[in-house]
Protein backbone atom coordinates (compact mmCIF):
# COMPACT_ATOMS: atom_id res chain seq x y z
CA UNK A 1 0.00 0.00 0.00
CA UNK A 2 1.28 3.42 -0.89
CA UNK A 3 1.78 5.98 1.83
CA UNK A 4 -1.03 8.31 2.82
CA UNK A 5 -1.08 11.42 0.72
CA UNK A 6 -0.48 14.60 2.62
CA UNK A 7 -2.94 17.31 1.66
CA UNK A 8 -2.51 20.87 2.85
CA UNK A 9 -5.60 23.03 3.20
CA UNK A 10 -4.72 26.66 3.60
CA UNK A 11 -6.26 30.09 3.73
CA UNK A 12 -4.77 33.46 4.55
CA UNK A 13 -5.58 33.68 8.23
CA UNK A 14 -6.42 30.05 8.76
CA UNK A 15 -9.74 30.66 10.43
CA UNK A 16 -12.60 30.97 8.07
CA UNK A 17 -12.42 29.47 4.65
CA UNK A 18 -10.02 26.60 5.16
CA UNK A 19 -12.34 25.05 7.76
CA UNK A 20 -15.06 24.63 5.17
CA UNK A 21 -12.66 23.28 2.58
CA UNK A 22 -11.03 20.94 5.07
CA UNK A 23 -14.38 19.40 5.91
CA UNK A 24 -15.37 19.02 2.27
CA UNK A 25 -12.16 17.15 1.50
CA UNK A 26 -12.58 14.96 4.57
CA UNK A 27 -16.02 13.95 3.34
CA UNK A 28 -14.75 13.37 -0.15
CA UNK A 29 -11.98 11.13 1.13
CA UNK A 30 -14.47 9.12 3.15
CA UNK A 31 -16.77 8.68 0.16
CA UNK A 32 -13.88 7.40 -1.89
CA UNK A 33 -12.27 5.29 0.84
CA UNK A 34 -9.11 7.33 0.79
CA UNK A 35 -6.95 7.77 3.86
CA UNK A 36 -5.43 11.21 3.88
CA UNK A 37 -3.02 13.09 6.04
CA UNK A 38 -4.98 16.34 6.03
CA UNK A 39 -3.31 19.45 7.43
CA UNK A 40 -5.25 22.65 7.94
CA UNK A 41 -2.71 25.45 7.98
CA UNK A 42 -2.14 29.09 7.17
CA UNK A 43 -0.76 29.80 3.75
CA UNK A 44 2.39 31.23 5.37
CA UNK A 45 3.09 27.80 6.88
CA UNK A 46 3.17 25.91 3.59
CA UNK A 47 6.96 26.17 3.48
CA UNK A 48 7.24 23.86 6.46
CA UNK A 49 5.57 21.06 4.50
CA UNK A 50 7.45 21.64 1.28
CA UNK A 51 9.14 18.25 1.37
CA UNK A 52 6.25 16.16 2.62
CA UNK A 53 3.09 17.49 0.97
CA UNK A 54 1.47 15.92 -2.08
CA UNK A 55 -1.13 18.58 -2.74
CA UNK A 56 -2.10 22.09 -1.67
CA UNK A 57 -5.74 23.12 -1.74
CA UNK A 58 -6.12 26.79 -0.97
CA UNK A 59 -8.41 29.78 -1.07
CA UNK A 60 -5.44 32.14 -0.91
CA UNK A 61 -3.48 33.21 -3.91
CA UNK A 62 -0.03 31.71 -4.18
CA UNK A 63 2.53 33.28 -6.43
CA UNK A 64 5.12 30.75 -5.35
CA UNK A 65 5.85 27.59 -7.28
CA UNK A 66 5.78 24.35 -5.31
CA UNK A 67 6.86 20.86 -6.20
CA UNK A 68 3.30 19.67 -5.59
CA UNK A 69 0.15 20.76 -7.42
CA UNK A 70 -1.95 23.66 -6.13
CA UNK A 71 -5.72 23.66 -6.51
CA UNK A 72 -7.92 26.71 -5.92
CA UNK A 73 -10.72 25.90 -3.50
CA UNK A 74 -12.95 28.91 -3.92
CA UNK A 75 -15.67 26.79 -5.48
CA UNK A 76 -16.27 25.07 -2.13
CA UNK A 77 -17.42 28.44 -0.82
CA UNK A 78 -19.52 29.61 -3.75
CA UNK A 79 -20.74 26.28 -5.07
CA UNK A 80 -19.80 27.32 -8.60
CA UNK A 81 -17.70 24.65 -10.26
CA UNK A 82 -17.42 22.59 -7.08
CA UNK A 83 -17.80 19.29 -8.92
CA UNK A 84 -14.89 20.12 -11.21
CA UNK A 85 -12.74 21.11 -8.23
CA UNK A 86 -13.59 17.87 -6.43
CA UNK A 87 -12.68 15.89 -9.53
CA UNK A 88 -9.39 17.79 -9.83
CA UNK A 89 -8.55 16.97 -6.21
CA UNK A 90 -9.59 13.37 -6.55
CA UNK A 91 -7.51 12.95 -9.69
CA UNK A 92 -4.46 14.12 -7.77
CA UNK A 93 -5.19 11.87 -4.81
CA UNK A 94 -5.56 8.65 -6.76
CA UNK A 95 -2.52 9.27 -8.94
CA UNK B 1 -19.65 27.38 21.88
CA UNK B 2 -19.75 31.10 22.46
CA UNK B 3 -22.74 33.13 21.42
CA UNK B 4 -22.67 34.84 18.04
CA UNK B 5 -23.24 38.57 18.24
CA UNK B 6 -25.51 39.73 15.48
CA UNK B 7 -28.30 42.30 15.48
CA UNK B 8 -29.63 45.37 13.66
CA UNK B 9 -26.79 47.55 14.93
CA UNK B 10 -24.37 45.38 12.93
CA UNK B 11 -26.36 45.72 9.71
CA UNK B 12 -25.88 48.52 7.19
CA UNK B 13 -28.21 48.89 4.24
CA UNK B 14 -27.66 50.63 0.91
CA UNK B 15 -24.25 52.02 1.84
CA UNK B 16 -22.78 54.38 -0.68
CA UNK B 17 -19.01 54.10 -0.57
CA UNK B 18 -16.22 54.37 -3.08
CA UNK B 19 -13.69 51.78 -2.02
CA UNK B 20 -13.37 48.50 -0.19
CA UNK B 21 -11.10 50.14 2.41
CA UNK B 22 -13.81 52.69 3.17
CA UNK B 23 -16.44 49.98 3.60
CA UNK B 24 -14.22 47.76 5.74
CA UNK B 25 -13.28 50.73 7.92
CA UNK B 26 -16.92 51.75 8.35
CA UNK B 27 -18.04 48.26 9.36
CA UNK B 28 -15.01 47.41 11.46
CA UNK B 29 -14.98 50.67 13.43
CA UNK B 30 -18.59 50.03 14.39
CA UNK B 31 -17.51 46.67 15.81
CA UNK B 32 -14.59 48.32 17.62
CA UNK B 33 -16.99 50.83 19.23
CA UNK B 34 -19.14 47.96 20.46
CA UNK B 35 -16.01 46.28 21.85
CA UNK B 36 -16.76 43.15 19.83
CA UNK B 37 -13.29 43.43 18.35
CA UNK B 38 -10.03 45.04 19.45
CA UNK B 39 -8.73 48.36 18.14
CA UNK B 40 -6.28 46.68 15.79
CA UNK B 41 -9.02 44.71 14.05
CA UNK B 42 -9.79 47.40 11.45
CA UNK B 43 -6.24 47.74 10.11
CA UNK B 44 -5.71 43.99 10.33
CA UNK B 45 -8.75 43.32 8.14
CA UNK B 46 -7.72 45.99 5.63
CA UNK B 47 -4.18 44.59 5.44
CA UNK B 48 -5.41 41.03 5.14
CA UNK B 49 -7.80 41.97 2.38
CA UNK B 50 -4.89 43.43 0.39
CA UNK B 51 -2.88 40.26 0.74
CA UNK B 52 -5.65 37.68 0.67
CA UNK B 53 -8.72 39.01 -1.10
CA UNK B 54 -12.12 37.70 -0.01
CA UNK B 55 -14.40 38.58 -2.93
CA UNK B 56 -16.58 35.65 -3.99
CA UNK B 57 -18.33 35.73 -7.35
CA UNK B 58 -21.56 33.81 -6.86
CA UNK B 59 -24.28 32.83 -9.32
CA UNK B 60 -25.72 36.33 -9.11
CA UNK B 61 -24.23 39.22 -7.13
CA UNK B 62 -20.77 38.97 -5.66
CA UNK B 63 -20.16 38.89 -1.93
CA UNK B 64 -17.05 39.52 0.17
CA UNK B 65 -16.16 38.05 3.55
CA UNK B 66 -13.45 40.29 5.05
CA UNK B 67 -11.96 38.81 8.23
CA UNK B 68 -8.70 38.42 10.11
CA UNK B 69 -6.94 36.48 12.86
CA UNK B 70 -8.81 35.47 16.00
CA UNK B 71 -6.39 37.47 18.16
CA UNK B 72 -8.09 40.71 17.11
CA UNK B 73 -11.52 39.52 18.19
CA UNK B 74 -13.23 39.87 21.58
CA UNK B 75 -16.59 38.34 20.79
CA UNK B 76 -17.66 36.23 17.87
CA UNK B 77 -19.75 38.44 15.62
CA UNK B 78 -20.95 39.09 12.09
CA UNK B 79 -21.63 42.44 10.46
CA UNK B 80 -23.49 42.75 7.19
CA UNK B 81 -23.65 45.57 4.65
CA UNK B 82 -25.52 45.96 1.40
CA UNK B 83 -24.07 48.41 -1.10
CA UNK B 84 -26.03 50.80 -3.25
CA UNK B 85 -23.39 50.64 -5.97
CA UNK B 86 -21.05 47.67 -6.35
CA UNK B 87 -17.45 48.12 -5.16
CA UNK B 88 -14.53 46.15 -6.55
CA UNK B 89 -12.95 43.52 -4.32
CA UNK B 90 -10.19 41.14 -5.26
CA UNK B 91 -11.38 37.61 -6.00
CA UNK B 92 -10.31 35.05 -3.42
CA UNK B 93 -7.31 33.12 -4.65
CA UNK B 94 -7.17 34.97 -7.93
CA UNK B 95 -5.77 38.04 -9.71
CA UNK B 96 -9.23 39.17 -10.79
CA UNK B 97 -11.59 41.66 -9.17
CA UNK B 98 -15.33 41.33 -8.79
CA UNK B 99 -18.06 43.95 -8.23
CA UNK B 100 -19.31 43.22 -4.71
CA UNK B 101 -22.77 44.23 -3.49
CA UNK B 102 -22.98 42.34 -0.21
CA UNK B 103 -20.43 42.26 2.60
CA UNK B 104 -20.35 39.72 5.41
CA UNK B 105 -17.64 40.82 7.82
CA UNK B 106 -16.63 37.96 10.08
CA UNK B 107 -15.11 38.28 13.53
CA UNK B 108 -14.37 34.75 14.70
CA UNK B 109 -12.98 34.09 18.14
CA UNK B 110 -11.75 30.51 17.73
CA UNK B 111 -9.75 28.91 14.98
CA UNK B 112 -11.27 26.00 13.10
CA UNK B 113 -14.31 25.64 15.33
CA UNK B 114 -17.04 27.45 13.45
CA UNK B 115 -17.57 24.91 10.74
CA UNK B 116 -21.35 24.65 10.93
CA UNK B 117 -21.74 28.44 11.08
CA UNK B 118 -19.48 28.88 8.06
CA UNK B 119 -21.21 26.15 6.12
CA UNK B 120 -24.56 27.80 6.71
CA UNK B 121 -23.09 31.10 5.58
CA UNK B 122 -21.78 29.45 2.42
CA UNK B 123 -25.26 28.03 1.82
CA UNK B 124 -26.56 31.61 1.79
CA UNK B 125 -23.92 32.53 -0.84
CA UNK B 126 -25.15 29.66 -2.99
CA UNK B 127 -28.76 30.86 -2.90
CA UNK B 128 -29.05 33.52 -5.64
CA UNK B 129 -32.61 34.41 -4.82
CA UNK B 130 -31.85 34.91 -1.16
CA UNK B 131 -28.83 37.10 -1.92
CA UNK B 132 -30.90 39.44 -4.06
CA UNK B 133 -33.68 39.50 -1.46
CA UNK B 134 -31.17 40.59 1.18
CA UNK B 135 -29.63 43.12 -1.17
CA UNK B 136 -32.96 44.76 -2.00
CA UNK B 137 -34.26 44.81 1.58
CA UNK B 138 -34.32 48.16 3.41
CA UNK B 139 -35.53 46.89 6.75
CA UNK B 140 -32.71 45.81 9.03
CA UNK B 141 -34.92 43.65 11.18
CA UNK B 142 -36.09 41.75 8.12
CA UNK B 143 -32.47 41.14 7.10
CA UNK B 144 -31.62 40.11 10.66
CA UNK B 145 -34.48 37.62 10.71
CA UNK B 146 -33.53 36.13 7.34
CA UNK B 147 -29.92 35.64 8.39
CA UNK B 148 -30.82 34.32 11.84
CA UNK B 149 -33.13 31.74 10.34
CA UNK B 150 -30.56 30.66 7.77
CA UNK B 151 -27.79 30.45 10.34
CA UNK B 152 -30.02 28.65 12.80
CA UNK B 153 -29.08 31.14 15.48
CA UNK B 154 -32.32 30.78 17.36
CA UNK B 155 -31.72 27.06 17.71
CA UNK B 156 -28.16 27.64 18.86
CA UNK B 157 -29.43 29.77 21.72
CA UNK B 158 -31.62 26.91 22.85
CA UNK B 159 -28.79 24.40 22.89
CA UNK B 160 -27.85 24.80 26.49
CA UNK B 161 -25.67 21.74 26.64
CA UNK B 162 -23.31 22.94 23.90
Amino acid sequence: MSKQKQVLVACGAGIATSTVVNNAIEEMAKENNLKLDLKQIKIAEVGGYEDSADLLVTTAMTKKEYRFPVINARSFLTGIGVEETKKQILDELIK
Amino acid sequence: MSQLNFNESLIFTKLKMDSKEEIIRHMAENMVEKKLVKKGYTEAVIEREKEFATGLPTGSLSVAIPHTDVKHVNKKSISIATLREPVLFGVMGDDDTTPVKLIFMLAMDEEHSQLSLLQKLMAIFQDDELLSTIHQEDNKTTIKNIIETKLDLTMQEGELNV
